[in-house]
């Protein structure tokens, strides 16, 4: 039965020996104050929390490297321990002892400080995240304006990254990242709206308790895919990864970083990468809940079911790049100010009538009522997703075609644009 | 109420902790033998030329701008999303409004060309 119990919620059985404990070693017997102990299993909490996302950061080198691999029809690492599972350890070790080279004529202070301010806002957004039922750092009232405010201090490091090193590519590099970041966050935060409209909340814990019958990726497939596209983008990753686009402005922001300095940059990044398919569960995903059996329980334990659907997650992301080729600095601009902006706008407007429509037949979404309340809203997704292919067709789009001028001059090809 | 925000003060200062301890540790293995040559900025192997700190032709400097009128936005958005349940069809035709204008500003900024990437 106890062990039953460590499994379906271990930081529940832990935490509460822990303050047990803790309540009887530092209140009982040495007379300190009660939140001492709060303070300490904050202080383990938070340890615990760092530790993890330092490891997932590595397994996920290592995954991505593999999966990439096998999309591409290679092995992938294959050589440190079974599967190439500890190669993220031997580029551990390989960067801790790489030579820091400090470019001269680099702003020294803007230029060590860099990576050291991109990594805090990459884990400083779990603070608000619910792994498991009740396992959160502080579950703010304003959780997702958090998680915006503080992810998007990310910004600033990178820019002060690529203006300190004083190198013309990562300069490029930081003011694309800006460029892209300032495109990027209006969808993102306008997409998440509806949800935060059919919750009336925007603590991420209440998010997933009103997920408890139906997911928000079923009544905002919309928003749900904007959301994705915004995050990705957000984070750098292919196919936006613009701002350190290796084959035009080398490595973009951390061309002159060596060493420990270009670690803390890809923990970061893959910190953001997991970080992001973690927001995308807990938004739309219900987050820790998963199908249960009445009268039985929970199939899997609750941080299971995060686990599974955050890697699901990053598998897609994965996956988009393995696929996606990257995009040109005016397609992405397009894409975000002339398509999602508008698109999610109008979400936002059809869901504030789906929810009207909810609330004058007295639906809602902790009880039965909550089916006829996702017809309506997968009709008027349904309805949002053809209107927005109809308006903004393939074939309303610039074509390019290649046109061969002259034989003599084989290799100067013209391009023309027809249609637009 | 602040006392929400401890959990974050703390994780915080255990963060920090990460970049800290990971400047510490490479000083004490890394090697360290720079010379003029290796502390050039990397260019492909060419020398670069001129300053880099020059006037900057920012392209997305209307982006900029366009992303802060919608950034305001939506510290006005976000208060009637979460008091939406409680006021009722009047924020449904408050908001109608509110998003008719941003359409009509967002159309105009378009027709201007402020979005195109020059």
């Amino acid at each position: 039965m106890d062990i039953l119990k460590l499994i379906y919620d271990p930081f529940g059985s832990i935490g509460e020996g822990l303050r047990g404990l803790l309540t009887q070693l530092l209140v009982q017997s040495l007379g300190l104050p009660d939140w001492t102990v709060t303070l300490i299993m904050l202080i383990a909490g938070a340890g615990f929390l760092v530790a993890v996302a330092t490891v997932t950061m590595m397994f996920l080198t290592w995954l991505e490297r593999k999966v990439i691999a096998r999309m591409q029809d290679r092995l992938g690492p294959n050589r440190a321990g079974l599967y190439g599972i500890l190669q993220p350890v031997a580029d551990m070790v390989k960067l801790f002892t790489k030579e820091d080279i400090t470019p001269s004529g680099a702003d020294r202070v803007i230029y060590n400080l860099s990576p050291m301010l991109v990594v805090l806002p990459s884990l400083l957004v779990f603070a608000v995240v619910p792994f498991a039922n009740h396992v959160i750092i502080s579950d703010l009232s304003i959780g997702f304006l958090y998680i915006v405010a503080i992810g998007s201090t990310s910004t600033i490091a990178l820019l002060m990254g690529g203006w300190g090193s004083n190198n013309k590519y990562a300069l490029l590099g930081g003011m694309r990242a800006v460029a892209q970041f300032v495109s990027y966050e209006i969808p993102q935060v306008l997409s998440v709206v509806g949800v935060l409209l059919l919750t009336g909340s925007l603590s991420l814990g209440r998010i997933v308790y009103a997920q408890n019958y139906v997911w928000f990726a079923a009544f905002q497939p919309v928003a749900f895919i904007i959301f994705l596209l915004a995050s990705v983008s957000e984070a750098n990753r292919t196919p936006f990864d613009l701002p350190e686009a290796e084959s035009e402005i080398i490595a973009g922001y951390h061309v002159e970083y060596s060493g420990i300095k270009f670690a803390l940059y890809f923990l970061a990044e893959y910190i953001n990468t997991f970080a992001i398919s973690v927001f995308a569960t807990t938004i739309f995903l219900g987050g820790w809940q998963g199908p249960y059996l009445p009268g039985w329980g929970a199939l899997l334990p609750d941080w299971l079911w995060f686990l599974l659907k955050s890697y699901a997650v990053v598998f897609v992301m994965i996956w988009m790049r393995g696929t996606l080729p990257r995009l040109r600095i005016d397609q992405l601009m397009n894409l975000a100010w002339k398509a999602l902006v508008p698109l999610a706008l109008v979400n936002l407007l059809l869901t504030g009538v789906g929810l009207s429509v909810m609330q004058v037949f007295g639906w809602k979404l902790n009880d039965f009522t909550v089916f006829p309340s996702l017809a309506v809203f997968l009709v008027l997704n349904v309805l949002m997703g053809a209107g927005f292919l109809a308006v903004f067709k393939p074939a309303h789009l610039p074509k390019r075609k290649v046109v061969l001028v002259s034989r003599s001059r084989a290799f100067e090809v013209t391009t023309t644009f027809t249609g637009r | 109420m602040l006392g929400d925000y401890a959990g974050v003060g703390i994780l915080l200062a255990i963060a920090l902790t990460v970049p800290i301890g990971g400047y510490l540790i490479a000083f004490l293995l890394r090697p360290k033998r720079p010379y003029a040559l290796k502390k050039q900025t990397y260019e492909c192997g060419l020398e670069t030329a001129g300053d880099t700190w020059v006037q900057f032709k920012i392209q997305y400097y209307i982006f900029a701008l366009v992303f802060v009128v919608f950034d305001i936005e939506t510290v006005f958005i976000y208060p009637w999303a979460v008091a939406y349940q409680q006021v009722g069809l009047f924020a449904l035709a408050e908001m109608i409004v509110f998003i008719g204008i941003l359409f009509m500003g967002l159309a105009y900024a378009w027709r201007k060309g402020a979005l195109e990437w020059i």
